[in-house]
């Protein structure tokens, strides 16, 4: 799946990094613990939360992800924007909910990864 | 054998918004040096637990990375309270964290357990009130 159909599933607004909307994903994952992402994904592409702070910048960073999607209508901080955008990570936001974000996504071929490395 | 590389890095335990900077230039600096994506990643989430931990738990500390040409080690030192029984905090989903934290997104007790998870090999040496130090190697 393209990152840009993440975005038009979700009807989410992208934040930063478009020019990296054409890069393919495979596999995502949603939670508001950054020590469960570290802990359960392997190889994942995209992360949903609804947690606003610089740590899911970094939790992504260090996870090689490269597209955050905010749910709840929740808006990350420009800092946050900044971060991510230096390191080419597609940031972007929805009103969706955790829970129907993650089975759009589900439902139309974008799988989880919940495996420990 | 050449002089091992070592990488410097003081933490600060006042700020949770800095929090894993020193792990950010770790990656950038194994990135420069040439190392495999699935090692460097290996290191960074490790680093980056233990330096939560450090500005969690203890106030901050330094982080030293060496990298030689069989491994990549951190040492993590705080002089944070120590930690009085790790067996029990090896434990996945232990937790001594605030609500705060946890509501920040960490304090799930997997913190040691991941970094255990994602290197060779790990030590913990620890004395309650002193401080902690935890040595972390990845293999090349």
């Amino acid at each position: 799946m393209k990152i840009s159909m993440i975005r038009d599933l979700l009807d989410a607004e992208v934040l930063c990094s478009e020019e990296s909307l054409d890069h393919e994903v495979y596999s995502a994952c949603g939670s508001d613990m950054m020590s469960d992402v570290l802990a359960y994904v392997k190889d994942q592409a995209v992360l949903l939360t609804g947690l606003v702070n610089p740590q899911v910048i970094r939790t992504a960073e260090m996870m090689d992800m490269v597209c955050i999607v905010f749910v709840r209508s929740k808006r990350p901080t420009p800092a946050m924007v900044q971060m991510a955008e230096a390191d080419g990570i597609v940031v972007m936001a929805t009103s969706k909910r955790m829970y129907e974000a993650c089975g759009m996504l589900y439902a139309n071929g974008l799988i989880g990864t919940a495996t420990h490395v | 054998m050449s002089e091992p590389l070592i990488f410097h890095f003081d933490v600060d335990g006042e700020n949770f918004t800095s929090a894993g900077q020193a792990s950010t230039q770790v990656k950038k600096n194994l990135r420069q040096l040439g190392l495999s994506p699935d090692i460097i990643r290996r290191v960074s989430i490790a680093m980056y637990e233990g330096e939560i931990n450090m500005v969690i738990h203890a106030d901050g500390g330094t982080a030293d990375v060496g990298v030689t040409e069989e491994y990549v080690e951190i040492v993590l030192k705080d002089h944070g309270p120590g930690i009085p029984n790790v067996e029990q905090a090896m434990q996945e989903g232990f937790s001594t964290a605030t609500d705060t934290i946890r509501s920040l997104g960490f304090g799930a007790g997997m913190g040691l357990p991941n970094m255990k998870r994602y290197t060779d090999s790990m030590e913990i040496d620890t004395v309650v009130g002193v401080g902690t130090t935890i040595t972390m190697r990845v293999n090349l």
